[in-house]
């Protein structure tokens, strides 16, 4: 046993390979990623780790591993278990018989998501269990858990940490790795795993049957437990208890909720024992709902009476005034206000990153267009004015198509990077061309899961392991889509980039441009050097021109812009200047 | 109420307040404490506004609430104004002596304060301001700008200066364990001792 101060993410990593992982899939997700950031660098057990396409593919690769018998784990965010409801969904009924426990990180306050779902609504909507935990101790120590109760039950677990659990950091116990191996072995069981009509109806009584079972053993292990203290009860849940654990006054009752689903009899004992209960919760009133069943005539304070918000994080104020609003505590936090007018300081697409040029390409040759977006470090073009609409992954071939269909007269240009063209843009690609429309969509392709933290696709010419495999050729993809245009350009060069973007514009149909070039920041990883820039105090006229490019290593001090040391020279800029004041910097 | 010491490290994407919050993690480990933090990972990294708490025996949550921190280490002066609400009244500030306008300003025409404007607002706390780029230029990189905050910052943190030197030639790069170190020591002589 030892202890080791590490990211909640890490401590999960470390707890699968004690609990004896043979195989590991997921997507990059915030805040999700870095567990299987952790587990493909693990040399001390033997096991399979693969970065896939989307989370879907996970899935269903984690699944069949589950259904030959080894022990699974597969990641994504939140948003990505839509991508993998359908499997998920009949997954509960066809089961599993080695531990599959799907982790899916929740991101309260959408500090990197698109959206606040609760992921503990899917466990309820397939009716399989979920765990909740509120530390990283406790994330840690409750995937051992997860894997038994996966086997225990032949059933998929879900496993809900938020983005304060995942990118929280604590001092953790860590327990042995287990170095044994299992060796999948598939048995063919029609009626397990083939789910016609006749077999599934058979399976959806038996994932019913199993529910009673494990709502009695959630409790019988202690994951959901209680001390009465007084008359009044907080019942909370996930980060949140630990939040109200750290406020809880003297002489009021605590439940603590980690799994689901939650024993209504048990739970029924302990509200009815109380006079009135508060109930708190992140994001999705999964909790009090169940309370609200069983409380009778017992006052219940949560969402639904306006007493907590249904949106956003929790933090230790916002519990503290919570306790207060229904009267449990005076809050102990004296009013404070942040200090008002300080500009704010958003991320920023990075100093000679590609997406910037070619979104400045871009609004050059299609002046008045609709420009829609997807999910990647390109999303923060919305600074630039070219990012229309974003939704979801691989949405912006989609929804540049129907807009296109919809009788809008202006021309439709997207943008998508590379890893998301390949998780959900492809279908959508092949979809605009089958059905006639016309449209530019620009690949923003810098062969690598950027914003995540650089994972590898099969773009990139490594596995997650990092073992070589075959790039795939996007450009080939795309004529096997059906596209007749399909051009490669190097986004540096914008002058070039501007005259294949006027070529596009002047054609009909689906139209692909593949802007390529390197992230920068795995560039500067890779050692790729190229001399800064400079401007000439002399011949710079101050017309602004390179600081409207948004490039962080441009300033503009006294009427006249100035170059930073965050310079890549990647020369754009250079290329903009209409003075020619922009020139590369002597070698000192 | 936590009855520990709460530390609130702030800056820019990229400036390694990650790897700050990873020696102080550590000190508490080799001072067998109790530790717990949270901090901004994603797409804020992107040079965004960034923070770190680090809860010194902590027991329950990792965030630290306004008006509760002990001290606040800010790498950048207009964000250590941005986050000086969540000192204490009685609250101790590190700030690099360093202001990196947001891109904002020059794209939407905001108004930043100006230095000499955030410095006067700060003084309502016990300040120690530095000029930590100068302090690792001098240590022999500006690369290790963190660890000269952290040694500035020690005088004031309950945790004794060689477990936060051992913790800072754990953690950084081999190569850089002799700099850094020495950026320490330059640090803390800057940050005066206590």
């Amino acid at each position: 046993m030892e202890q080791n101060y590490l990211l909640g993410n890490e401590a999960i990593a470390h707890a699968c390979v004690e609990a004896g992982v043979d195989f590991v899939s997921g997507y990059p997700g915030t805040p999700s990623s870095e567990v299987i950031d952790t587990l493909r660098l693990r040399p001390e057990r033997s096991y399979y780790v693969e970065w896939s396409v989307n989370e879907k593919v996970a899935l269903e690769n984690a699944l069949a591993a589950a259904w030959c018998g080894i022990r699974a784990l597969c990641t994504m965010k939140h948003v990505g278990l839509n991508v993998a409801a359908d499997p998920l969904m009949t997954s509960a009924y066809t089961g599993v018989t080695g531990g599959l426990v799907i982790l899916s990180a929740d991101d309260p306050f959408a500090h990197s998501s698109q959206n606040e779902q609760d992921t503990r609504c899917y466990a309820h909507f397939a009716r399989i269990p979920c765990f909740d935990p509120a530390s990283v101790q406790e994330a840690h120590d409750m995937i051992r858990d997860a894997f038994e109760l996966s086997e225990e039950f032949h059933l998929p677990v879900l496993f809900r940490p938020t983005t304060r659990i995942c990118h929280s950091k604590g001092d953790v116990q860590l327990g042995d790795v287990q170095k044994s191996t299992r060796v999948g072995e598939f048995h063919k069981d029609p009626r397990q795993y083939v789910v016609i009509p006749v077999n599934t109806r058979v399976l959806h009584r038996k994932l019913n049957e199993k529910q009673p079972a494990i709502r009695k053993r959630l409790v019988e292990k202690g994951f959901n437990r209680y001390e009465i203290r007084g008359k009044t009860a907080i019942i909370a849940s996930g980060i949140g208890a630990s939040y109200v654990q750290e406020l809880l006054p003297p002489g009021v009752s605590f439940m603590k909720i980690a799994a689901y689903p939650i024993d209504e009899e048990w739970l029924g004992d302990f509200v009815q024992k109380h006079e009135k209960v508060l109930v708190i919760e992140e994001l999705a009133p999964e909790v009090e709902e169940i309370v609200r069943q069983v409380a009778g005539c017992v006052p219940v304070f949560g969402k639904k009476n306006g007493y907590a918000p249904y949106e956003g994080e929790l933090s230790p104020l916002a519990v503290a005034g919570i306790m207060e609003k229904a009267g449990f505590l005076k809050n102990p936090f004296p009013a404070i206000e942040p200090v008002q007018n300080i500009p704010p300081r958003p991320p920023i697409l990075c100093a000679g990153c590609l997406h910037r040029s070619a979104f400045y390409a871009i609004k050059k040759v299609f002046r008045d267009a609709i420009y829609p977006s997807d999910i990647g470090c390109y999303t923060l073009g919305l600074q630039l004015g070219a990012v229309d609409t974003t939704i979801c992954m691989g949405a912006s071939i989609t929804v540049a198509s129907g807009i296109a269909h919809s009788g809008e007269p202006r021309d439709v240009v997207c943008t998508i990077g590379d890893s998301t063209f390949l998780h959900t843009g492809i279908q959508g690609l092949l979809n605009a061309v089958y059905n006639g429309a016309n449209m530019t969509v620009i690949i923003l392709d810098n062969r690598i899961t950027a914003m995540t933290g650089h994972q590898p696709n099969p773009n990139t010419g490594q596995t997650a392991c990092g073992v070589e495999s075959p790039p795939v050729s996007l450009e080939a993809l795309c004529r096997a889509c059906g596209v007749s245009f399909v051009e490669g350009i190097d986004p540096y060069d914008f002058t070039g980039m501007v005259h294949v973007l006027q070529e596009a514009k002047n054609r009909k149909g689906v139209k692909v441009i593949i802007a390529k070039q390197m992230c920068v920041i795995s560039a500067r990883r890779a050692g790729v050097k190229r001399g800064r820039y400079t401007v000439d105090p002399e011949t710079c006229n101050g017309c602004g021109t390179c600081v409207r490019f948004g490039c962080p290593a441009i300033e503009f001090v006294n009427e006249k812009a100035q170059i930073n040391e965050l310079c890549s020279g990647c020369a754009v800029c250079a290329q903009l200047c209409p003075a020619g004041a922009i020139m590369r910097e002597a070698k000192k | 109420m936590s009855p520990g010491f709460d530390i609130l490290i702030v800056g820019i994407g990229g400036q390694g307040t990650i790897l700050a919050s990873n020696v102080l993690g550590e000190a508490c480990l080799i001072e067998g404490r109790h530790v717990k933090g949270a901090e901004t990972h994603g797409m804020a990294q992107r040079g965004g506004s960034v923070e770190s708490h680090i809860r010194i025996d902590g027991e329950f949550g990792p965030l630290i609430a306004p008006g509760q921190a002990d001290l606040l280490i800010s790498f950048d002066l207009l964000e250590a104004i941005r986050y000086s609400h969540y000192l204490k009244p009685s609250g101790k500030m590190v700030v690099n002596r360093h202001l990196v306008l947001p891109t904002s300003v020059y794209t939407q025409k905001l108004v930043a304060p100006s230095e000499e404007e955030i410095i006067t607002a700060l003084k309502k706390y016990e300040l120690c301001l530095l000029d930590a780029d100068k302090i690792a230029t001098d240590a022999g990189s500006p690369l290790s700008q963190n660890v000269v905050m952290l040694g500035a910052a020690s005088k004031w943190m309950p945790l004794k200066s060689a477990t936060l030197l051992e913790s800072v030639r754990k953690l950084v790069p081999k190569k850089t364990v002799e700099i850094n170190t020495k950026a320490f020591e330059m640090g803390r002589d800057a940050g005066g001792k206590n």
